[in-house]
């Protein structure tokens, strides 16, 4: 996958089990979505104090056979991985992020791990930008709060930002960061970003 | 995405849980937190179940990190874990007080413990 981390966290405790810190009172989660290959896993493992971790879930949907001579329904399971990590902040909050493939085949999962998150931070490789399009449709239907992080690539073009918000169809509202998932400080900025929307959202209300 | 693991976990998952697909409650969120009671465990506990305590130890572990720790859906730690909460031997609690939407006070310090981080 072109989006292998290349760097770990510059926030990995070193010798910590995978047991929760004693000071942990409040468990928050907030989804890193986005296409395969886009980088989720890379900004999850640019973060998280823990080796990312994954569970391999079960989707089970209906399938036709593409040699359906008998005409028969056949109902097949696959797996999918979904990587998560964690970090602990001050004050007792301890942080998940869980990567969420964004395709609507993945959508009972997609609700399952959505369930209780403050929102989403999308990621987008400007290279292949109709490949987000299916997330951004779930997570408006979801009516998840989110923002939008350009993660960079080198060979990405540069467009405007009226540009691509256009091509996004984002709401003025909608914050929208350039990002570069290897390194921790510029994924946290992003995370950053969705958290003070998040603040904005609930003081406007 | 990663790439699926090679090699096989020891307990198929869906033996794991002697064949009950669902939980009998329906209350554990995958940010739940699982801790051991110190109740001494029973003779004849089944493996997976016995798997989940040993995982847990004397901390605390949310239900989807037992369920990458052990190798298991997700589906299959909450029925264990729902089994292992009848018996006394596991309690859990939710991951925050509900709150929709979220309390402001805690965005604040979400945002604050992020921006201490960056360095």
């Amino acid at each position: 996958m072109a989006s292998a981390p290349s760097s770990t966290s510059g926030l990995r405790q070193p010798g910590s089990g995978p047991h929760l810190p004693d000071t942990a009172r409040e468990l928050v989660k907030i989804l890193v979505a986005g296409p395969f290959g886009v980088g989720k896993t890379t900004l999850i493992d640019s973060v998280s104090e823990i080796t990312p971790l994954h569970t391999e879930e079960q989707l089970t949907e209906a399938s036709v056979a593409v040699d359906d001579l008998a005409g028969v329904r056949d109902k097949t399971t696959t797996t999918v991985a979904i990587d998560f990590g964690r970090i602990s902040l001050p004050g007792g909050v301890v942080l998940y992020l869980f990567g969420t493939p964004g395709q609507e085949r993945f959508r009972s999962l997609w609700d399952d791990i959505a369930y209780g998150a403050l929102g989403a931070l999308v990621l987008v490789d400007t290279r292949r930008i109709d490949d987000s399009f299916d997330v951004l449709g779930l997570v408006e239907e979801t009516g998840l709060p989110y923002a939008v992080a350009l993660n960079t690539f080198p060979d990405s073009r540069s467009y405007t930002e009226d540009q691509l918000r256009a091509a996004l169809d984002l709401e003025p509202g909608t914050p929208m960061v350039a990002c570069d998932a290897r390194e921790t400080n510029s994924s946290i900025d992003a995370l950053l970003a969705l958290v003070q929307h998040l603040i904005d959202r609930s003081a406007g209300t | 995405m990663t790439a699926r693991r090679t090699g096989r976990p020891l307990v198929p998952a869906y033996l794991s849980t002697g064949g009950v697909a669902t939980p009998r409650r329906g209350s554990l969120e995958r940010l739940s937190v699982l801790a051991a009671t110190d109740q001494p465990v029973p003779q004849g506990l089944p493996a997976a179940q016995h798997a989940l305590l040993d995982v847990l130890g004397d901390g605390s572990l949310t239900v989807v990190e037992s369920a990458a720790l052990l190798r298991l859906p997700v589906s299959a730690i909450r029925v264990l874990a729902a089994e292992l909460t009848d018996r006394g031997l596991v309690t859990s609690r939710p991951p925050v007080p509900a709150a929709e939407p979220p309390d402001p006070d805690l965005l604040k310090r979400v945002a604050d413990g992020l921006r201490a981080l960056k360095h």
